[in-house]
Protein backbone atom coordinates (compact mmCIF):
# COMPACT_ATOMS: atom_id res chain seq x y z
CA UNK A 1 0.00 0.00 0.00
CA UNK A 2 1.51 3.30 -1.07
CA UNK A 3 1.28 6.08 1.50
CA UNK A 4 2.07 9.77 1.48
CA UNK A 5 5.40 8.96 3.11
CA UNK A 6 6.59 7.05 0.01
CA UNK A 7 6.01 10.02 -2.27
CA UNK A 8 7.47 12.55 0.16
CA UNK A 9 10.61 10.40 0.58
CA UNK A 10 11.03 10.16 -3.19
CA UNK A 11 10.65 13.92 -3.44
CA UNK A 12 13.18 14.50 -0.63
CA UNK A 13 15.68 12.21 -2.36
CA UNK A 14 15.23 14.00 -5.69
CA UNK A 15 15.56 17.39 -3.96
CA UNK A 16 18.83 16.34 -2.30
CA UNK A 17 20.28 15.12 -5.61
CA UNK A 18 19.32 18.45 -7.16
CA UNK A 19 20.97 20.40 -4.32
CA UNK A 20 24.11 18.33 -4.81
CA UNK A 21 24.10 19.27 -8.50
CA UNK A 22 23.68 22.97 -7.73
CA UNK A 23 26.54 22.84 -5.22
CA UNK A 24 29.04 20.92 -7.34
CA UNK A 25 28.49 21.78 -11.02
CA UNK A 26 30.83 24.29 -12.66
CA UNK A 27 28.86 24.57 -15.87
CA UNK A 28 26.00 27.07 -15.61
CA UNK A 29 23.77 24.93 -17.84
CA UNK A 30 24.39 22.00 -15.46
CA UNK A 31 23.26 24.20 -12.57
CA UNK A 32 20.08 25.09 -14.47
CA UNK A 33 19.38 21.38 -15.04
CA UNK A 34 19.83 20.69 -11.32
CA UNK A 35 17.38 23.53 -10.58
CA UNK A 36 14.84 21.83 -12.86
CA UNK A 37 15.31 18.69 -10.73
CA UNK A 38 14.48 20.78 -7.64
CA UNK A 39 11.30 22.06 -9.31
CA UNK A 40 10.27 18.49 -10.09
CA UNK A 41 10.80 17.41 -6.48
CA UNK A 42 8.57 20.25 -5.28
CA UNK A 43 5.93 19.38 -7.87
CA UNK A 44 5.84 15.74 -6.73
CA UNK A 45 5.25 17.04 -3.21
CA UNK A 46 2.35 19.26 -4.29
CA UNK A 47 0.63 16.56 -6.34
CA UNK A 48 1.05 14.00 -3.54
CA UNK A 49 -0.49 16.43 -1.02
CA UNK A 50 -3.34 17.12 -3.44
CA UNK A 51 -3.97 13.38 -3.69
CA UNK A 52 -3.69 12.46 0.00
CA UNK A 53 -4.64 15.53 2.07
CA UNK A 54 -7.20 17.44 0.00
CA UNK A 55 -8.47 15.31 -2.90
CA UNK A 56 -11.64 17.38 -3.35
CA UNK A 57 -10.04 20.77 -3.86
CA UNK A 58 -7.18 19.89 -6.23
CA UNK A 59 -5.35 23.05 -5.12
CA UNK A 60 -2.01 21.25 -5.30
CA UNK A 61 -2.46 20.29 -8.93
CA UNK A 62 -3.41 23.85 -9.94
CA UNK A 63 -0.38 25.18 -8.06
CA UNK A 64 1.83 22.64 -9.86
CA UNK A 65 0.69 23.98 -13.21
CA UNK A 66 1.62 27.52 -12.15
CA UNK A 67 5.03 26.28 -10.97
CA UNK A 68 5.67 24.55 -14.31
CA UNK A 69 4.81 27.78 -16.15
CA UNK A 70 7.14 29.87 -14.03
CA UNK A 71 9.85 27.22 -14.46
CA UNK A 72 9.53 27.58 -18.24
CA UNK A 73 9.94 31.36 -17.96
CA UNK A 74 12.93 30.90 -15.64
CA UNK A 75 14.63 28.48 -18.04
CA UNK A 76 14.17 30.85 -20.98
CA UNK A 77 15.62 33.88 -19.17
CA UNK A 78 18.41 31.82 -17.58
CA UNK A 79 19.53 30.32 -20.86
CA UNK A 80 19.48 33.75 -22.54
CA UNK A 81 21.76 35.07 -19.79
CA UNK A 82 24.04 32.03 -20.17
CA UNK A 83 24.35 32.61 -23.92
CA UNK A 84 25.22 36.25 -23.25
CA UNK A 85 27.87 35.19 -20.71
CA UNK A 86 29.26 32.75 -23.26
CA UNK A 87 29.65 35.54 -25.81
CA UNK A 88 31.57 37.70 -23.34
CA UNK A 89 33.74 35.07 -21.66
CA UNK A 90 33.97 32.22 -24.20
CA UNK A 91 32.92 29.87 -21.41
CA UNK A 92 30.14 29.38 -18.88
CA UNK A 93 32.07 28.09 -15.85
CA UNK A 94 30.45 29.89 -12.95
CA UNK A 95 33.69 30.17 -10.97
CA UNK A 96 35.24 32.17 -13.83
CA UNK A 97 32.37 34.64 -14.09
CA UNK A 98 33.27 37.15 -11.40
CA UNK A 99 33.04 40.53 -13.10
CA UNK A 100 30.62 41.77 -10.41
CA UNK A 101 33.07 40.91 -7.65
CA UNK A 102 36.01 43.15 -6.67
CA UNK B 1 -10.52 9.16 -11.39
CA UNK B 2 -8.73 6.54 -9.37
CA UNK B 3 -6.37 4.12 -11.04
CA UNK B 4 -7.93 0.65 -11.26
CA UNK B 5 -4.77 -1.23 -10.38
CA UNK B 6 -4.15 -3.58 -7.52
CA UNK B 7 -2.07 -2.35 -4.61
CA UNK B 8 0.80 -4.69 -5.38
CA UNK B 9 1.01 -3.56 -9.00
CA UNK B 10 0.90 0.10 -7.96
CA UNK B 11 3.70 -0.44 -5.46
CA UNK B 12 5.83 -2.22 -8.06
CA UNK B 13 5.27 0.57 -10.59
CA UNK B 14 6.12 3.16 -7.93
CA UNK B 15 9.43 1.49 -7.09
CA UNK B 16 10.39 1.08 -10.76
CA UNK B 17 9.61 4.74 -11.47
CA UNK B 18 11.45 5.85 -8.31
CA UNK B 19 14.51 3.87 -9.34
CA UNK B 20 14.41 5.48 -12.78
CA UNK B 21 13.98 8.99 -11.29
CA UNK B 22 16.74 8.68 -8.71
CA UNK B 23 19.15 6.94 -11.08
CA UNK B 24 18.67 9.37 -13.95
CA UNK B 25 18.77 12.39 -11.59
CA UNK B 26 22.09 11.11 -10.24
CA UNK B 27 23.37 10.80 -13.80
CA UNK B 28 22.22 14.38 -14.51
CA UNK B 29 24.30 15.81 -11.68
CA UNK B 30 27.34 13.55 -12.05
CA UNK B 31 28.02 12.87 -15.75
CA UNK B 32 31.00 14.60 -17.32
CA UNK B 33 29.38 15.14 -20.69
CA UNK B 34 26.72 17.82 -20.20
CA UNK B 35 24.86 16.71 -23.33
CA UNK B 36 24.35 13.21 -21.89
CA UNK B 37 23.11 14.89 -18.69
CA UNK B 38 20.41 16.65 -20.71
CA UNK B 39 19.30 13.33 -22.22
CA UNK B 40 19.08 11.73 -18.77
CA UNK B 41 17.05 14.76 -17.68
CA UNK B 42 14.45 13.78 -20.32
CA UNK B 43 14.25 10.28 -18.81
CA UNK B 44 13.83 11.79 -15.34
CA UNK B 45 10.99 14.10 -16.49
CA UNK B 46 9.18 11.20 -18.16
CA UNK B 47 9.38 9.10 -14.99
CA UNK B 48 8.04 12.01 -12.93
CA UNK B 49 5.10 12.18 -15.36
CA UNK B 50 4.53 8.49 -14.59
CA UNK B 51 4.46 9.31 -10.87
CA UNK B 52 1.79 11.96 -11.56
CA UNK B 53 -0.35 9.39 -13.36
CA UNK B 54 0.09 7.06 -10.39
CA UNK B 55 -1.22 9.91 -8.21
CA UNK B 56 -4.25 10.21 -10.58
CA UNK B 57 -3.17 13.64 -11.83
CA UNK B 58 -3.36 12.98 -15.54
CA UNK B 59 -3.58 16.62 -16.61
CA UNK B 60 -0.43 17.53 -14.68
CA UNK B 61 1.31 14.55 -16.29
CA UNK B 62 0.35 15.80 -19.76
CA UNK B 63 1.55 19.32 -18.91
CA UNK B 64 4.81 17.85 -17.58
CA UNK B 65 5.46 15.99 -20.85
CA UNK B 66 4.49 19.00 -22.99
CA UNK B 67 6.40 21.72 -21.11
CA UNK B 68 9.32 19.94 -19.46
CA UNK B 69 10.09 17.23 -22.02
CA UNK B 70 8.93 19.22 -25.01
CA UNK B 71 10.03 22.78 -24.30
CA UNK B 72 12.55 23.06 -21.49
CA UNK B 73 14.86 20.23 -22.55
CA UNK B 74 14.84 21.48 -26.14
CA UNK B 75 15.85 24.92 -24.82
CA UNK B 76 18.60 23.32 -22.71
CA UNK B 77 19.95 21.28 -25.63
CA UNK B 78 19.88 24.42 -27.80
CA UNK B 79 21.95 26.25 -25.20
CA UNK B 80 24.39 23.35 -24.94
CA UNK B 81 24.80 23.34 -28.72
CA UNK B 82 25.27 27.11 -28.88
CA UNK B 83 28.00 26.98 -26.23
CA UNK B 84 29.75 24.37 -28.30
CA UNK B 85 33.15 23.52 -26.84
CA UNK B 86 31.68 23.10 -23.38
CA UNK B 87 30.64 19.53 -23.72
CA UNK B 88 34.12 18.29 -24.48
CA UNK B 89 35.05 15.80 -21.73
CA UNK B 90 38.37 17.55 -21.12
CA UNK B 91 36.79 20.46 -19.25
CA UNK B 92 36.37 19.74 -15.56
CA UNK B 93 32.64 19.74 -14.81
CA UNK B 94 32.53 19.68 -11.02
CA UNK B 95 34.25 22.02 -8.59
CA UNK B 96 36.24 21.11 -5.48
CA UNK B 97 33.16 21.06 -3.23
CA UNK B 98 32.13 17.45 -3.95
CA UNK B 99 32.99 16.04 -0.50
CA UNK B 100 31.47 18.94 1.56
CA UNK B 101 28.48 18.88 -0.79
CA UNK B 102 27.95 15.17 -0.16
CA UNK B 103 28.13 15.69 3.61
CA UNK B 104 25.66 18.61 3.54
CA UNK B 105 23.24 16.80 1.24
CA UNK B 106 23.41 13.61 3.32
CA UNK B 107 22.66 15.56 6.51
CA UNK B 108 19.75 17.33 4.80
CA UNK B 109 18.35 14.01 3.59
CA UNK B 110 18.58 12.38 7.02
CA UNK B 111 16.92 15.35 8.75
CA UNK B 112 14.14 15.57 6.14
CA UNK B 113 13.37 11.85 6.21
CA UNK B 114 13.26 11.71 10.00
CA UNK B 115 10.96 14.75 10.14
CA UNK B 116 8.68 13.18 7.52
CA UNK B 117 8.65 9.94 9.49
CA UNK B 118 7.63 11.66 12.71
CA UNK B 119 4.95 14.00 11.34
CA UNK B 120 1.39 12.70 11.49
CA UNK B 121 -0.43 13.93 8.40
CA UNK B 122 -4.18 14.40 8.31
CA UNK B 123 -4.76 11.89 5.55
CA UNK B 124 -8.11 12.23 3.82
CA UNK B 125 -9.94 8.98 3.27
CA UNK B 126 -11.68 10.14 0.11
CA UNK B 127 -10.29 9.63 -3.34
CA UNK B 128 -10.30 12.01 -6.28
CA UNK B 129 -13.77 12.03 -7.78
CA UNK B 130 -14.45 12.36 -11.49
CA UNK B 131 -11.84 13.55 -13.92
CA UNK B 132 -9.30 15.94 -12.45
CA UNK B 133 -8.86 17.65 -15.83
CA UNK B 134 -12.45 18.91 -15.73
CA UNK B 135 -12.18 20.32 -12.22
CA UNK B 136 -8.77 21.86 -12.89
CA UNK B 137 -10.13 23.60 -15.98
CA UNK B 138 -13.11 24.92 -14.04
CA UNK B 139 -11.08 26.20 -11.11
CA UNK B 140 -8.47 27.80 -13.41
CA UNK B 141 -11.19 29.97 -14.93
CA UNK B 142 -13.14 30.70 -11.74
CA UNK B 143 -11.21 30.63 -8.46
CA UNK B 144 -7.74 31.06 -9.91
CA UNK B 145 -8.54 33.31 -12.86
CA UNK B 146 -6.43 36.22 -11.54
CA UNK B 147 -3.24 34.14 -10.97
CA UNK B 148 -3.89 32.50 -14.33
CA UNK B 149 -3.85 35.85 -16.14
CA UNK B 150 -0.90 37.12 -14.11
CA UNK B 151 1.16 34.04 -14.91
CA UNK B 152 0.48 34.47 -18.62
CA UNK B 153 1.75 38.06 -18.35
CA UNK B 154 4.83 36.83 -16.46
CA UNK B 155 5.49 34.25 -19.16
CA UNK B 156 5.26 36.70 -22.06
CA UNK B 157 7.38 39.29 -20.24
CA UNK B 158 10.03 36.66 -19.51
CA UNK B 159 10.09 35.40 -23.11
CA UNK B 160 10.36 38.92 -24.58
CA UNK B 161 13.07 39.65 -22.02
CA UNK B 162 14.93 36.50 -23.04
CA UNK B 163 14.87 37.51 -26.70
CA UNK B 164 16.09 41.02 -25.90
CA UNK B 165 18.87 39.75 -23.62
CA UNK B 166 20.16 37.17 -26.11
CA UNK B 167 19.91 39.44 -29.16
CA UNK B 168 23.14 40.51 -30.87
CA UNK B 169 23.76 44.24 -30.62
Amino acid sequence: MLTLYHYLSLSALLFCIGIFGVLTRRNAIGILMAIELLFNAVNINFVAFARFINPQGLTGQVFTIFIITVAAAEAAVGLAIIILIYRQHKGVEVDKVNIMKW
Amino acid sequence: MELSLENGTQTAIFYILSGLIVGSAFMVVSLKNIFHSALFLVLCFFSVAGIYILLSAEFVAAVQVLIYVGAITVLLIFAIMLTAQLYSPSIRQSNEQVIPGLIIVGALLIVTLSVLRRTSWRISTQGIEGQSTVSIGKSLLTTYVLPFEVVSLVLIAALIGAIIIARKE
